[in-house]
């Protein structure tokens, strides 16, 4: 008998984009003959577990800027991710053996749909889209990424949250056998984040799950993390297995390190400065050893899109 | 040759070019020509120099106590130059920072020296390395006399500048700068012993 290997050509190596797109075409129609037009034309998200994998169907959106992406390399191996080590290349050296699947979340709180779901499940019924976004660290250097994503509004309005929901909580893995930065203490781990209910709907945020069209990378958060591009990159949630919706606010890693230095909001700020250095201006990663910092924008630019969640807060003191 | 033209001929050639190693692996890897600065060359480049800066310190405070032990005088013909390749490094670490890292804004880095104090804390060692610096030459040591021996106890205080600049600038990770401090402890330590058993010799001789 002949038993023959799995084929190692992906699938995304057969079906050409044209094919896609006109899949994507065909469905919508289907939706549309099929009277669900009210429920949208609805693809799932199927997110492939092999490294580097293409994502099917992403569609684009208004939200990304027209500012040139950073490089594969500079966004693949300059990283923070406590749980990898603390050096910005230790991320890219030591996850790269690290298993993203099986994957499963866990949804607690104050919500409807609550209990632990596998990864492939959870992402499902959201549509994938590419969001290219300005990402501002609080070190004060900042990139372009073309993240894949999906809408995190939709996927708590999906899990439906009670009214007693103020907060979104998050986790990450907390394994040391795969994460040996977690083996010292450097922050009281598992890693946390929070949200306010507002901020976790705004059309901005997403869950990522792939950049660059691709699935995403160990190093930079793989299977699934947050994206909230007006605040500094801390917020933005790595390896996420842990979703909860809370009456109060949550603590946060960073915030519960240095509560003079971080604060729960983290919003991008040039004119609140970190006690250590100013956040005015920012290294945009890639610009060349001879580049000028570039000033930071309020809400690192997206201020259109979320100042109104702020009107009432004291952004100094909130910060 | 004896041993003193041994070092001077032979060791200090060869000792000061190996002193200038971290800087042409920073040229040839700003040039690509060997593995590179990552993503953010400037960051890469500023912390490299600081390094060896605080590398250099612990090296220049590490002669006497060394000589003391091993009993190898000519341990001391190396002292002045490993005190100015500190200086040399910690000054590409400030040109660094001025210029590659703040781009030549003034008033940005005043403010910086004036309200962060780890930033305080490096340039008051950089300034007292300066002055150290430009009277390290025989002459001018023999013109300020004891007021020389004065000024260049402040190696002392430099050291603990410089771990304290490296230790308020990291964000949680304290390894590498506590690595700093337990050698400098080290270093510090010994001499605060030789003195004290040297005063209770002079007090039992009394």
């Amino acid at each position: 008998m002949l038993i023959r290997k799995p084929t190692d050509i992906r699938p995304s190596e057969i079906t050409s984009k044209a094919n896609y797109l006109n899949r994507r075409d065909f469905m919508r129609a289907g939706a549309i003959a099929g009277g669900s037009l009210l429920a949208g034309p609805s693809l799932a998200a199927v997110v492939p577990g092999e490294n580097r994998a293409k994502l099917p169907d992403v569609g684009k959106s208004d939200f990304s800027t027209d500012e040139t992406p950073n490089s594969y390399e500079d966004v693949t191996t300059y990283n923070n991710y406590y749980e990898f080590g603390t050096g910005k290349e230790d991320p890219y050296r030591y996850a790269q053996d690290f298993k993203a699947r099986p994957w499963s979340i866990t949804v607690e709180g104050h919500a409807e749909k609550t209990g632990t779901f596998d990864f492939e499940d959870f992402v499902k019924p959201f549509d994938l889209e590419e969001r290219i976004y300005r990402m501002r660290c609080v070190e004060a250097w900042s990139m372009v990424i073309p993240w894949v994503g999906i809408s995190l509004t939709d996927v708590i309005k999906h899990l439906q949250p009670t009214s007693k929901a103020k907060y979104v909580a998050f986790e990450t893995l907390n394994d040391p056998q795969q994460m040996p930065g977690l083996r010292r203490r450097v922050l009281d781990w598992p890693y946390r984040e929070g949200l306010t209910m507002a901020e976790a709907t705004n059309p901005l945020t997403i869950f990522a799950v792939g950049i660059y069209g691709e699935v995403l990378p160990n190093q930079n958060g793989a299977p699934i993390r947050l994206v909230v591009p007006w605040k500094y990159g801390f917020k933005g949630i790595k390896g996420i297995v842990k979703m909860r919706f809370t009456e109060t606010m949550p603590a946060t890693s960073w915030n519960m390190s240095a509560p003079r230095e971080y604060g729960f909001y983290a919003n991008v700020n040039p004119e609140v400065d970190h006690p250590r250095w100013s956040q005015a201006r920012e290294r945009r990663i890639g610009a060349g050893l001879f580049a000028e910092r570039q000033k930071t924008l309020m809400f690192n630019g997206y201020g259109e899109q979320v100042a109104h969640l702020y009107k009432d807060l004291d952004l100094r003191r909130n910060f | 040759m004896d041993t003193l033209q041994q070092v001077r001929l032979v060791w200090k050639p060869i000792i000061f070019l190996l002193c200038l190693l971290p800087l042409a692996l920073v040229v040839t890897d700003a040039n690509g020509l060997t593995a590179g600065l990552g993503a953010n060359p400037v960051e890469e480049i500023l912390d490299r120099f600081g390094n060896w800066g605080l590398r250099f310190i612990m090296i220049t405070l590490a002669i006497t106590p060394l000589r003391r032990i091993t009993g190898w005088t000519w341990l001391l013909r190396f002292r002045r130059m490993f005190g100015l390749f500190t200086f040399f490094y910690v000054a590409l670490h400030f040109t660094t920072y001025v210029w590659l890292d703040q781009g030549l804004m003034m008033s940005v880095i005043l403010e910086d020296i004036v309200k962060r104090p780890f930033i305080t804390l490096g340039f008051a060692a950089f300034l007292l390395l300066l002055a150290m610096a430009v009277t390290s030459t025989n002459g001018i040591r023999r013109r300020m006399r004891r007021r020389w021996d004065q000024l260049h106890y402040s190696v002392y205080i430099v050291g603990i500048l410089g771990v304290w600049h490296y230790w308020w600038q990291v964000k949680a990770d304290i390894v590498e700068p506590l690595i700093y401090a337990v050698i400098l402890a080290v270093l510090l330590g010994v001499r605060l012993r030789w003195r004290m058993r040297q005063r209770s010799l002079a007090a039992s001789r009394d």
